[in-house]
């Protein structure tokens, strides 16, 4: 399903953060991770 | 969502084609992370930035829901999210986000 699809990961400080994302991602078909920032919602 | 990363999600739809983008999100609530699912998909709901009025589209998941999760290396996986998987409302994001994709995402 990721395979060859340009990847943008929003990541969330209280949650899941951008780099943990990515370094996931890189594991998987995706072609390239584009975009990673990590939010903060406070 | 950030005004600044709807700019950017914007133009990475523009330069690579809505058809070739995936958002993966990271959020902690479900209510948050359905709102950024819709404003990739939708629009921005708030008619606040530059996604108001713009529906994309976009595939968008959360990086817990399975479809992802089963793309991920397991040993990635339980290193960088399974932490934190413990924590959060996994069943409630993923009925959240899914609700949105299925409904506005042209890329599912």
């Amino acid at each position: 399903m990721l395979e060859s699809k340009k990847i943008a990961i929003l990541g969330d400080r209280d949650g899941i953060p951008g780099p943990a994302i990515e370094e996931c991602l890189e594991t998987t078909g995706a072609d390239e991770v584009v975009f990673t920032t990590t939010e903060c919602f406070v | 969502m950030d005004l600044e990363n709807q700019q950017r999600i914007k133009d990475l739809a523009d330069k690579h084609g809505a058809e070739n983008l995936v958002v993966i999100l990271g959020g902690a609530e479900a209510e948050a992370s359905g709102l950024a699912c819709e404003t990739v998909t939708n629009g921005d709901p708030t008619f606040a930035g530059p996604l108001a009025g713009v529906p994309l589209g976009l595939a968008c998941y959360h990086v817990v829901e399975p479809e992802i999760k089963a793309e991920i290396d397991d040993q990635v996986y339980d290193d960088q999210i399974s932490m934190m998987e413990m924590v959060l409302d996994v069943d409630a994001i993923v009925e959240e986000v899914k609700t949105y994709r299925e409904k506005y995402s042209e890329y599912k």
